[in-house]
């Protein structure tokens, strides 16, 4: 994603009565194809006259900490005082834009105009106290909510200068602070949160509760694209607590996955099924068990893993749709000194969130209201305003916190459910989904499979490079068709080769499934890094170089390449797999048995390599230490990056050790962390982070420190044993 | 139905509830305790846990009519004032991401640390072993706990 274009037009207005204080909105810019809504602007911030200052925040809390983050950049220029900064949750509302909270985008899209509206406050704040004084605001200095005017020590809180400076006119290019004077930014200023999630007092989707709320299950169908052919209740009616069964039926909503205006529709897929309603969570549980239904799997009946697999063998052995094409990939493999050829395997992954997907509605006279842990609020929006018949302006969602999210919540299925369930039983319902609900009623990272074919002059320079990626597409799911890249098969991320190697082509083909796919942490990062990370090393391997020197190899001169369209910043690509290799005393021995890698990927932004240390025994690999290097660009909060990096690689591990979904007769044949593993403590490797200083604007951190953990950990695996690991869940040989 | 008298946090509450109901829907749905937290259903998650006469039990797998007169503390009861030294351990190494396991993983690194006061990696492993973090918090409540033991030593 490219950097947001910011317009100096007005980003900044006076948005309330100057009696109530300081409250000034401005415009948070989703992407540089979206025209600002320019008189609709969509977060306040506002001091009241006791000087408390809040900040709404319009994107969703899943633990990466955006509600701390953006309340520090505005913080940070208003000059204000930390200790009295209360971050206000915003409902879904179209003066906010676009609300979705996805791509690792809040902190890239908001930093230039959080930064502008803190400094248009500040600076309406010193004025304001300069003309009561009757001093040039150039003597006046805001500090810690206190102007102070500097010769005579005179002070003036905000709280006491705010109603006064809300009338004033909000400049529209106020100055910035320089990064040197950051006294916020960039410090590791404790998560908003933290005493409520160690009190058990925040409150997640799971533990919202409304006046005469019921409880309701939902028994879905197990086979994808199953339907209700019949079912008998009797027995689920004489549970105690039961007070409805019903059919819930599954809309075909041309729902548009971003709820964006003119965006091209397609039949979003939703589960259907029997819901019972109940007093309490267990007497609909019990209800649930007591279900007699006959399901009418459908076509999807047929579909096993193993079909897939075969599906897949046979897309790559003829051409695909060519993604990208520079020179002559298959002419220069044809007539190549050496070539290595390599087949990857990466299974169907579930996002198992801590908490179960769940929401609540209440649908009764012609209005709508929703309490849930969502990701996109505008998706549910539009999908509700289709399924319910009823315009947005009766549609109303609070989000909570979300109890992780990894890219399950942008979906709007759970939402819209409950809504279905709470109109049929007019009164408020959260519906609640077990972990087997969520496990075989996902929207799966696709599984994929890769053909890579690679040669080597007789200098041992890579000369050819042809990958051809086979999977279910995402995209093609979501938006009906397949994009130009190819399912969102992004080439430059992962591969660096693109643009170094003369001769450069990916083939993409789609394979059909009836699972259905959506987006997981760092998305086709997830797959295609893991891939190009471990195939360079098999070059390394063939051209005998050292896996580090090939890397710097091939990066070099990526800047000079025709096309480079995420802007890969060689130098920033380097300098971090230098720091995480002097970190990690790269090519310094390691006992018999251990064995080090090294990967490196660039998304959203930001920078990651690793260094991975394994020991490998017989049939077992232990990660015992990964060093990592990350250059995010201007960093926020250090401790809030080296949490999303320890915690990308607990879930690129989890992954690459244990994650696997598989799928036989149609449904899923997981049901629970006893058969769909993650990591546990036990096996938690050393993490070391070393953050890379940048000057560069802030970069994302939700998905950049996914994808290299796995190769890095087969390449160590490699390093170790000789035997490379082209199949994850990674299994070793006894 | 049958009623059930319950010592929750030091104070008597009555419920009526199934009872096979299980203790975590009990305190969630009953009594509005909804700080012990539904992960699994099935002991594989940890994040249900509660202590039972200062036992880590995950309540998700405890029936309400097993409970008897043993005393149910949960997280919003560990301390009067959320300074617990875990709690206070838990805030100091920044361990909570998105939070939703936190109450149970907290609930049991202090019954570990009440039964052994200096705890080993290797016990912190077993222990908090039996727990699931989606966001990878491990290494921070590993410190966590370490800093928890030297406060109360």
């Amino acid at each position: 994603m490219s950097e947001p274009a910011i317009s100096r037009r007005e980003f900044v207005r006076v948005s309330a009565a100057a009696a109530t204080g300081l409250a000034l909105s401005f415009y948070l810019p989703l992407s540089a194809e979206e025209k600002p809504p320019a008189v609709t602007p969509n977060t306040w911030l506002k001091i009241d006259p006791t000087g408390e200052i809040s900040l709404t925040v319009a994107r969703s809390e899943m633990g990466q900490g955006v509600r701390t983050s953006l309340a520090m950049i505005l913080a940070e220029e208003l000059e204000a005082d930390w200790s009295r900064i209360r971050v206000v949750q915003a409902d879904l509302d179209p003066k906010y834009g676009n609300q979705i909270t996805g791509g690792s985008g809040s902190v890239r899209q908001s930093w230039p105009m959080l930064r502008r509206a803190g400094a248009a406050a500040r600076e309406m704040l010193i004025a304001t106290a300069a003309d009561k004084w009757r001093v040039p605001a150039s003597e006046c200095r805001a500090r810690e909510s206190t102007v102070e005017h500097s010769s005579s020590g005179r002070r003036l809180s905000y709280g006491e200068l705010a109603a006064k400076a809300a009338t004033l006119p909000v400049p529209q290019d106020p100055p910035l602070k320089s990064a040197k004077d950051f006294r916020i930014v960039g410090t590791a200023v404790a998560r908003v949160d933290g005493p409520r999630i160690v009190t058990g007092t925040a409150t997640y989707g799971l533990d919202f509760t409304a006046p005469g709320m019921l409880y309701a299950m939902i028994a879905r169908p197990a086979v994808f694209g199953g339907r209700v052919k019949s079912f008998n209740a009797d027995a689920t009616k004489r549970v105690a607590g039961v007070r409805a069964a019903m059919e819930v039926a599954r809309p075909e909503l041309p729902i548009p996955f971003e709820g964006k205006p003119g965006a091209k529709g397609h039949q979003h897929f939703l589960w259907g099924g029997v819901a019972v309603v109940a007093d309490s969570t267990w007497a609909a549980m019990l209800g649930r068990r007591a279900l007699q239904v006959e399901w009418d799997d459908g076509a999807a009946a047929s579909e096993n893993s193993a079909g897939m697999r075969s599906a897949f063998q046979e897309a790559v052995s003829r051409p695909g749709q060519v993604v990208r094409n520079d020179g002559d990939a298959a002419g220069a493999f044809e007539h190549a000194a050496h070539k290595v050829e390599a087949v990857y395997e990466l299974p169907f992954l579930s996002h198992a969130p801590m908490e179960p997907p769940n929401c609540t509605a209440l649908v009764r006279d012609g209005r709508c209201e929703i309490w849930g842990p969502i990701q996109n609020p505008s998706g549910v929006q539009a999908a509700l305003k289709m399924a319910l018949g009823l315009p947005e302006s009766a549609i109303t969602i609070h989000i909570t916190l979300l109890g992780g999210g990894f890219g399950r919540r942008l979906n709007i299925d759970f939402p819209v459910e409950a809504a279905l369930v709470s109109s049929a039983v007019n009164a408020p319902v959260k519906v609640v989904w077990t972990r087997e609900d969520d496990l075989a009623h996902d929207y799966y990272r696709p599984a994929t499979y890769h053909r890579l074919r690679g040669a080597l002059d007789d200098q041992k320079r890579v000369t050819a490079w042809w990958h051809h990626i086979a999977s279910p597409s995402v995209d093609l799911f979501y938006e009906g068709n397949i994009s130009p890249d190819a399912g969102g098969v992004q080439i430059v991320g992962p591969g660096m080769a693109a643009g170094t190697v003369p001769n450069y082509r990916i083939d993409y083909t789609h394979v059909p499934s009836s699972v259905p796919r959506g987006w997981w942490r760092a998305v086709d990062l997830t797959f295609n890094t893991f891939v190009v990370q471990a195939f360079i090393d098999e070059l390394a391997a063939a051209a005998g170089k050292d896996p580090l020197a090939l890397r710097r190899e091939l990066i070099g001169d990526a800047s000079s390449a025709p096309a480079n369209p995420e802007r890969v910043d060689p130098a920033r690509l380097l300098r971090v797999l230098d720091v995480a290799a002097e970190k990690a005393n790269w090519g310094s021995a390691l006992p018999a048995g251990r064995g080090r890698g090294i990967a490196c990927a660039f998304g959203w932004g930001t920078y990651v390599a690793y260094v991975a240390e394994v020991f490998v025994g017989s049939g077992s690999v232990r990660v015992g230490r990964v060093v990592a290097a990350v250059d995010c660009g201007q960093v926020i909060n250090p401790e809030l990056v080296k949490a999303q990096v320890e915690g990308g690689i607990v879930f690129g591990l989890s992954a690459a050790l244990y994650g696997e979904i598989t799928v036989d007769g149609g449904r899923v044949q997981q049901s629970n962390f006893d058969d769909y593993p993650v990591l546990r403590i036990d096996q938690m490797p050393k993490v070391e982070v070393h953050i890379v200083p940048s000057a560069a604007a802030p970069g994302g951190m939700g998905e950049p420190p996914v994808p290299a953990i796995a190769p890095a950990v087969t390449n160590a695996i490699f390093a170790a044993t000789g035997k490379r690991v082209r199949r994850l869940p990674i299994k070793v040989p006894a | 139905m049958a009623t059930y008298s319950l010592t929750v946090n030091g104070q008597r509450r009555t419920v009526d509830a199934d009872p096979e109901m299980p203790l975590l829907w009990a305190l969630r749905d009953l009594l509005q305790l909804t700080g012990t937290k539904f992960g699994c259903g099935m002991a594989l998650c940890g994040s249900c846990t509660v202590h039972l006469d200062g036992i880590a039990t995950r309540s998700c797998v405890t029936p309400i009519s097993s409970v008897g007169l043993r005393k149910i503390t949960t997280i919003e009861g560990l301390s009067p004032d959320g300074r617990h030294p875990v709690q206070q351990a838990w805030l100091a190494e920044q361990v909570p991401q998105c939070g939703y396991c936190q109450a149970g993983m907290i609930m049991s690194a202090a019954a570990l640390l009440a039964a052994k006061p200096q705890p080993s990696d290797a016990d912190i492993d077993q222990v908090l072993g039996q727990h699931i973090c989606r966001c990878g918090t491990y290494q921070r409540i590993r410190r966590a706990v370490h800093r928890a033991a030297e406060a109360k030593s």
